[in-house]
């Protein structure tokens, strides 16, 4: 039924308002999201995840940092970071009002600056689950989920974020679970470069059959892993073949920054209880 | 305040190199002010970046009330896509984003640069000024006449108005930081509006500054989502209190201090 709301999503512990988060990076701290929701706010949202924190200020690059490519954006590495201070006395505060569920990025360059981020963060005032991309190498980011999860508090959960590589994504699935991790997101950007050659991150719908494989691999594997899935989801259909797929949630990125309406489109949709698409049958 | 709305295309015409394209977009030309933008979304998901796009007139519309009306340069994939746009078509707009031109309170001489398509937002700021008492010169710049905004359309809510061509086609042959020193003598300046190339913005923000005049500038980089969402715009400024950071031009800017911008990194 159409405007009955969102049923609420179980993920790893948390109670969600529905299925739809926004990812890393792709909301803005909040406030910049919000006049593209209903009244409600960020609170028809199943969760909100920040922009990746480092522990102290990060400069970006001056050059474009983000760059279209056919069905995809392109994101040069060096987005630039407030540091872990400044993020919890301005950005963090104005989440936890919002009614949404916040799950907190991290990155460092360290296990130590990522466990230091978990054990300051972990007590902070709204934080619902921190949220960790590792790399693709499985012991690498068991290690890595490990640092995090030793010092959170119980009933925080750590999402530990994995990009949508067939080779590697059921090994470090089953790693990071076994490590500790609450929940695995699959659906990071794919390792690409700008056309000058610098490194970036694909994202969008180029990468969307590719996330939804790797999804449905996760699953296929691992029936009883908590997955989120993402990866150029733009439309209701397109979130509803993930959670086909067996995902309990789904992340919605970039199609926010082509349609900043996007979340609160997939939200109110997915509160109806169409069934899954079948075979796109069209020419 | 923005909405985002479905737009509609009321009319398209070519105006030299560009087109001239007239959008029924309900909200925002009521919000609009002279320097905010349209960010516009091909409704496809090839291509996913915004385009924002100065506001260049907000005109009434027989039937349809206000209207907004854009400067289109048909060139790249999303110029020629808004370009190559019919009447009636409709598209997702949202506006009107970002800082506009602060405007002087008293009633002081005012000179504004524009070069080629950027120039659009200078024109309803004129108007703006000259509302409210104060001098305007016009420089408007471009590589030949056809890329040129009309200087005839200007005059009337402009004292003075010099066109410089790179072809010398029409006007002074040149580039608008040639001109500036002497116009902003001539017109004794107090403010410097600015919108062009960074290497224009960058010389209008120096000769203010040598001329002891304030200067505001509407910096045109790519603004992947132009609602401050993905930081893909960032600008590099000197803050309020001293210490430098980047900013993202889409919501603290693009209008933005002259004497702010650390152009160096910019070019």
């Amino acid at each position: 039924m159409i405007g009955s709301g969102p049923a609420p999503v179980e993920l790893a512990g948390m109670s969600l308002a529905g299925p739809v988060l926004v990812a890393a990076g792709c909301g803005g701290t909040g406030p910049e999201l919000a006049p593209y929701l209903p009244d409600e706010g960020l609170a028809v949202l199943g969760g909100f995840v920040t922009r990746s924190i480092t522990l102290n200020p990060r400069a970006g690059d001056h050059r474009p940092l983000v760059v279209e490519t056919p069905s995809g954006l392109l994101h040069a590495a060096g987005l630039p970071s407030p540091g872990l201070e400044p993020f919890l006395a301005t950005e963090l505060p104005w989440l936890a009002r919002s009614g949404t569920r916040v799950v907190v990025s991290i990155t460092g360059s360290t296990l130590g600056e990522h466990a230091e981020l978990a054990r300051r963060l972990g007590r902070a005032p709204g934080l619902s689950a921190i949220e960790v991309p590792v790399s693709g190498e499985p012991f690498h980011a068991a290690s890595l989920v490990s640092a995090v999860a030793r010092d959170l508090p119980r009933g925080v959960p750590v999402l530990a974020k994995i990009r949508p590589d067939l080779l590697r994504v059921v090994e470090t699935a089953r790693a990071v679970l076994d490590a500790g991790a609450g929940a695995v997101v699959v659906g990071d950007a794919l390792p690409a470069a700008l056309p000058d050659g610098r490194p970036a991150g694909l994202s969008g719908p180029a990468i969307r059959p590719v996330a939804l494989r790797c999804v449905t691999e996760v699953r296929a594997a691992l029936p009883d892993a908590p997955v989120v899935g993402g990866g150029g989801i733009m439309t209701a259909d397109d979130a509803r073949s993930f959670l086909a797929a067996g995902a309990v949630a789904v992340q919605v990125g970039t199609a926010l920054l082509h349609d900043p309406t996007t979340a609160a489109h997939l939200a109110a949709e997915l509160a109806s209880t169409r069934p899954a698409p079948q075979e796109d049958t069209a020419p | 305040m923005t909405v985002h709305v479905t737009g509609e295309v009321l009319d398209s015409r070519r105006v030299g190199a560009y087109r001239h394209l007239t959008i029924v977009a309900p909200g925002v030309p009521e919000r609009f002010r002279p320097g905010t933008v349209l960010a516009v979304t091909p409704a496809d998901s090839a291509h996913l970046a915004r385009r924002p796009y100065w506001i260049h007139r907000v005109r009434t519309v027989g039937g349809y009330g206000a209207a907004v009306q854009l400067v289109v340069d048909p060139t790249g994939a999303g110029g020629s896509w808004l370009a190559g746009l019919p009447v009636g078509a409709r598209l997702p707009v949202t506006g009107p984003l970002g800082r506009p031109f602060a405007l002087p309170k008293e009633p002081v001489s005012c000179v504004l640069v524009g070069e080629e398509w950027a120039a659009a937002p200078l024109f309803p700021l004129a108007e703006r000024l000259r509302e409210r008492g104060c001098s305007v010169t016009l420089v408007v710049a471009a590589r030949d006449e056809a890329h040129l905004l009309s200087a005839l359309e200007a005059r009337r809510s402009a004292r003075a108005v010099s066109v410089v061509t790179e072809d010398g086609s029409v006007g002074i042959r040149g580039r608008a930081a040639d001109v500036l020193a002497d116009t902003l003598v001539r017109a004794g300046a107090e403010v410097v509006y600015a919108a062009g190339r960074v290497d224009t913005l960058h010389a209008a923000a120096a000769a203010a500054e040598q001329h002891g005049a304030w200067s505001q500038t509407a910096v045109a980089v790519p603004q992947p989502c132009s609602t401050g969402l993905c930081r893909g715009c960032p600008l590099p400024v000197v803050g309020e209190d001293g210490v430098a950071r980047d900013v993202r031009a889409c919501t603290e800017g693009p209008v933005v201090r002259g004497d702010r911008v650390r152009w160096g990194e910019l070019s």
